[in-house]
Parts: C-alpha cells; sequence; structure tokens
C-alpha cells in the first residue's frame, strides 16, 4: 500500500504494485521444441470437451440413431434378419460414424479463424504447423469416444467379433488413421469458408454420398454395374471391408494397405496445403 | 549497435492491397523505443493491415520493415519471439476459463507446467482477474475479456507490443483500467504501438502520433506539434441562453475575423485565435454586448481539430 494520494477517482481492480510485479517477472523461457507444443494444443482440444460436452451428442447420439434404425427397421428385410445384419452393419456405422466427426476438425478451426485465436497463435514463436498437428491428432479423442458408443451399443444389441477385443482395437486403429488423414480434407475446407456452419454442411454434404454409395449398407453385388464399380474404388468400401475383416479375423491385407495409402495420399495432399493455406491467410 | 537498434519500428513504403482496395498505401514509420506511439485514424484507414504486417501476420505486397532490428518477412520468427499482439477481436478462447487460456500460453512459450501456473496466477491477480478465473471467457464483461486478452500478450514480457483498437466498445472505467496498464507497461520498458481511432487516446498516451488515412499516414509528430500546426488555439465560450447564440456570434465573429463554429451543445461556441489578447478583447466585447457568458475557456485546439485540418473531414462522427 502506497501512502502517496491517488489521484484517480476510485481504486480499480487493476492493482498498480502486482501489475508492475508481474510484468517484471514475465522472463523468456527457451523457446520450446516444434513438437513439445503439439500435446499443448492437445490439450486444449480435451479442454474445450470438459467444457463444451455437448458437442459430444450429436458425435454419440447419431451413430446410435443409426445402428437402431438401419438394424431394427432394414434388418430383416436387407439381410433376413436383424441379427445378420447387424453383423455385417456395424463395422460400416462404426466407419460411418468416425468419418462424420472429423468434419469438426475443420469446423474447430473455423470457428478459432472466425473468432480471432488464431492471429494469437500465429503470433506466437511457435513451430507454425503445431497449432493444426495438434488440434487434428487431439480430435483423435472424438474418434474413440464415437467408436466406444457405437461398439458398446453393438455388443448390446448381439454383434460378434470373431477376432475378439484385439480384433475391434486394430480395426478402430485403423479407422482413426483414415479419419486423421481424412481431416486434413475438411481443415482446408474450414480455411477457405467464412463460417462454422458452411464447414459443417459441406463437410456432410460430401461425406453423405460417399458413405451410402459405399458397402456400409447393403452388399456391393446386389447393385447395378455402374454403381458397384464406384463402390468398388471408394476408399470407404476398403475401409469398411477392413474394418469387418479386422474384427472377425479375416484376412484382409488388401484392404488394410490401400486404406493406410488413402490415409497417406489425404495427409500428404491435405496437409501441407492446410499449412501454406493458415500460413498465408490474411 | 546491431543488437540495439536506436529504432523499435523502421517502415518503409509499405504497401498491402486486397483485391482492388489498396489498404496501406505507402506507410513509413520510425518508432522510438521506450514509449508509447499512437496510429490515429479513422475505420478503414489501413491502421489494423499496417500493424498485422508489422507483427508478421501478413505479408506486404511492397515495401520492407525492421521490427526492433529483425526484417519483419525474412526473419519473421524472431521478431515474433520480441513482440506480442493484441488485436480488434479478443483473441482468447471463449470456451475455456481465464487461467486455462494463460496456462496454455505459457505452456507454448515453454515454461514448464510449474512456471506456467505461477505466472497464470501472477497475471490474474495484477489485472483484477482472480474471482473469475475459474470462469469460462464466454461469461466475462467486455472490459474483463479485453483485461485479459492483454495479460495474455503479456505471459511473457514482450519488448514491444501491438495494441489495435484496445479500448474500442469499453466503458470509460474498463478503459481507464487500459490507459493505465498500458502506462505501466511503457514504465517497465516495453515500447507500444497504440492503433486508435479515439483523438483523446492518442492525446493521452502517445510520446509520437502518425496519422493515417485512405493507408498513408498525413502527419507525424508529437500531440504537441501536430496541435501547433493547426493554429494557436481555439476560444470556446458557452452562453445562459441558447436564444443569445446568434447575439454572441456575430459579436465574435466581428472581433475576431474568423468563422465562428456553433457546437451541437445549443449553448456553445467555438473561434480560432491568433493570440490570447484578442480573445479576451473579444469576451469583453460579449459581456458589454449583454450576452450572458457562462464559462469561457481558451485552449490548444483538440485532435479532432487537427484531424479535420489535415483531412478535410472530421475522424469520425461523434469524436470522443
Amino acid at each position: 500500500m502506497s501512502t502517496a494520494p491517488d489521484t484517480r477517482p476510485q481504486p480499480d481492480p487493476v492493482v498498480g504494485d502486482t501489475l508492475h510485479a508481474a510484468l517484471a517477472a514475465g522472463e523468456r523461457p527457451p523457446r520450446p521444441s516444434a513438437l513439445s507444443t503439439c500435446p499443448t494444443f492437445g490439450w486444449r482440444g480435451m479442454l474445450k470437451i470438459k467444457h463444451v460436452p455437448e458437442q459430444l451428442i450429436d458425435v454419440s447420439l447419431t451413430p446410435v440413431l443409426f445402428l437402431l434404425m438401419f438394424t431394427y427397421l432394414f434388418g430383416g428385410a436387407v439381410a433376413g434378419s436383424t441379427d445378420e445384419y447387424l453383423q455385417f452393419l456395424l463395422p460400416g456405422v462404426l466407419v460411418q460414424s468416425v468419418l462424420f466427426t472429423s468434419v469438426y476438425s475443420g469446423v474447430s478451426l473455423n470457428t478459432d479463424v472466425t473468432k480471432g485465436v488464431v492471429d494469437r497463435f500465429r503470433s506466437l514463436p511457435l513451430w507454425r504447423p503445431a497449432p493444426l498437428v495438434g488440434a487434428v491428432v487431439g480430435d483423435s479423442v472424438r474418434y474413440v469416444i464415437a467408436s466406444t458408443v457405437v461398439i458398446v451399443l453393438g455388443l448390446i444389441m448381439g454383434f460378434e467379433a470373431a477376432a475378439g477385443i484385439g480384433g475391434i482395437l486394430a480395426a478402430v486403429a485403423l479407422i482413426v488413421v483414415f479419419s486423421f488423414g481424412l481431416s486434413w480434407v475438411f481443415t482446408v475446407v474450414g480455411l477457405l469458408l467464412r463460417a462454422p456452419n458452411a464447414v459443417m454442411n459441406t463437410g456432410f454434404m460430401a461425406l453423405f454420398p460417399l458413405v451410402f454409395l459405399s458397402n456400409i449398407f447393403v452388399e456391393p453385388k446386389t447393385l447395378p454395374g455402374w454403381l458397384e464399380w464406384f463402390v468398388g474404388v471408394n476408399p470407404i468400401s476398403h475401409l469398411v471391408s477392413a474394418t469387418r475383416g479386422l474384427m472377425q479375423g479375416d484376412g484382409v491385407g488388401e484392404d488394410i494397405l490401400i486404406t493406410l495409402a488413402a490415409a497417406a495420399a489425404l495427409t500428404a495432399v491435405f496437409a501441407p496445403l492446410t499449412v501454406r493455406l493458415y500460413r498465408n491467410r490474411g | 549497435m546491431s543488437s540495439q537498434p536506436a529504432l523499435a519500428i523502421e517502415a518503409g513504403g509499405l504497401v498491402k492491397s486486397f483485391g482492388a482496395t489498396r489498404a496501406v498505401d505507402g506507410v513509413d514509420l520510425a518508432v522510438p523505443r521506450g514509449a508509447v506511439y499512437g496510429v490515429l485514424g479513422p475505420n478503414g484507414a489501413g491502421k489494423t493491415t499496417t500493424i498485422r504486417m508489422l507483427a508478421t501476420l501478413l505479408r506486404p505486397d511492397a515495401g520492407s520493415a525492421r521490427v526492433l532490428g529483425r526484417d519483419i518477412v525474412t526473419e519473421a520468427d524472431a521478431v515474433r519471439g520480441l513482440v506480442s499482439l493484441t488485436g480488434q477481436l479478443a483473441s482468447v478462447d471463449e470456451d475455456l476459463t481465464g487461467r486455462e487460456n494463460l496456462l496454455l500460453l505459457g505452456r507454448l512459450l515453454g515454461y514448464s507446467r510449474a512456471r506456467s501456473k505461477q505466472r497464470a496466477a501472477e497475471l490474474l491477480e495484477a489485472f483484477g482477474l482472480e474471482d473469475a478465473a475459474g470462469r469460462q471467457v464466454k461469461n466475462y464483461s467486455g472490459g474483463m475479456r479485453r483485461r485479459l486478452d492483454i495479460a495474455a500478450s503479456l505471459v511473457v514480457t514482450p519488448e514491444l507490443m501491438f495494441l489495435d483498437e484496445p479500448t474500442t466498445g469499453l466503458d470509460p472505467r474498463s478503459r481507464n483500467q487500459v490507459w493505465d496498464i498500458i502506462r505501466a507497461l511503457v514504465a517497465e520498458g516495453t515500447t507500444v504501438l497504440l492503433c486508435t481511432q479515439y483523438l483523446d487516446e492518442a492525446d493521452q498516451l502517445a510520446e509520437r502520433i502518425a496519422v493515417i488515412d485512405h493507408g498513408r499516414v498525413i502527419a507525424e509528430g508529437t500531440p504537441g506539434q501536430l496541435k501547433a500546426s493547426v493554429g494557436q488555439g481555439t476560444l470556446h465560450v458557452r452562453l445562459h441562453e441558447p436564444e443569445q447564440r446568434e447575439e454572441a456570434e456575430r459579436v465574435l465573429s466581428q472581433a475576431l475575423e474568423s468563422p465562428v463554429h456553433l457546437e451541437s451543445d445549443p449553448v456553445a461556441l467555438s473561434v480560432p485565435v491568433e493570440d490570447a489578447e484578442r480573445a479576451s478583447e473579444a469576451v469583453g466585447e460579449l459581456f458589454g454586448a449583454g450576452v450572458g457568458v457562462a464559462n469561457f475557456s481558451l485552449g490548444q485546439p483538440s485532435l479532432d481539430e487537427v484531424f479535420l485540418a489535415l483531412t478535410g473531414h472530421p475522424a469520425e462522427e461523434q469524436a470522443a
């Protein structure tokens, strides 16, 4: 407490002495390494899930609805019995729910841009891709949550994985890897569009045909030839086949390789593009 | 020598266009160290674009600048390690709490977990945000949010701080707090580049001011120099009765041979004057003519008048 008279009309909450002390104490630490800042951005993602748990509702509710609706509504008609259809459908719904979740990478990046948070990160002396890599890796937590919801519900409904827990974990790991690659597409969309909602709509519009024109819901051999061809080249079909194979213990080496190659290709093209757009944005 | 350049910012011919719009059209700046340097101009004058180029967020189309001796294009990363920016948007994460925002930045800047916590606590106390530390920022008032935003820029005390309209939209009390923070920052040795559209803000804080309009610097100097370039000063008169203003206008314009400005307040008038003696004679004539004068004062011209004289248009409709 200073004894000198304060000419200001009222004491304000910015306490003079502590302010000066705080300003004097802000010594610059040694610069962190490029990769060590990525987990910090991942931690930020966790904090956001903690504070805004609502964001998990659509992540978990949509697949629940799909699984229940398709199994009990179409199961009998498509596969003869709901139980048999569930065995076919569950790996596909698992893939679908995680793929839709990857759109949120673009939505949250766009939110950061429109709110100005990106300006803060870009003005820090950081390895420049760190905010992007950290966020996209952190989004894997969402993928795991969405996967858990679908698998637990599936098991309750009577899904049986012949390859056991190991097969399920391997399948989820593959899906997460592919979604990581796909999320770079949506970060590009997130940096190109003006509003978070536009990113969400664009992402979903792009994913819907790809998800439906795959082998998630029906056997491709029941389709007309041109459509069967498209389903065959759709990378999502290969991911679904690999997921089914891993869960049931069938040999699906080729599908796994194609899936990993697709993930690598998406990352190789869209991750640098994201970084470039991020770096050069006004 | 080269480690401590005399100027904090040295910019020459900075240009930036967005499509057909030339937002910044050849800005030169020489900002000395250790003081507040004001960049004053109306909305859309190019202040924000200039500051974003200097803070390495935008690459200039032409021209060059050195910030603390480092080139903003070729040594952008080194510049980022010395400066911090508080932009117009409060660039804090609204979903996180105040403390978490500061912790996040502490970690990103390289503090240990423990030091980040300690630093966040120091800043929260210094900025009067202790009680709100655990609340999400989306629930903060405008003044609190702005203080947190500034605190977030000071996790590591920068050598140079860019402040882009830090008091726009704040109530007078919050504005005074921000001013106090800026003064404290300069007292601790930080150079501040302050963009503002408020004339009194630049007048209060800045040691030197660059007036910017349509992407160009149209005047530069101390507040006193800028005012002196416009004229000696202004006689302000307030009357008891608005009905007498017409009579007062006639008397004053005759006595001082200058155009009389009728203020929006119906009892107020102002006249530019050349010297104090003639001004006092003119006031005497008002009394002689039976005009009821409530008070009068002779003052330096305001920066508002400076802006009007320099650009031919007022800085804003309702200047502060």
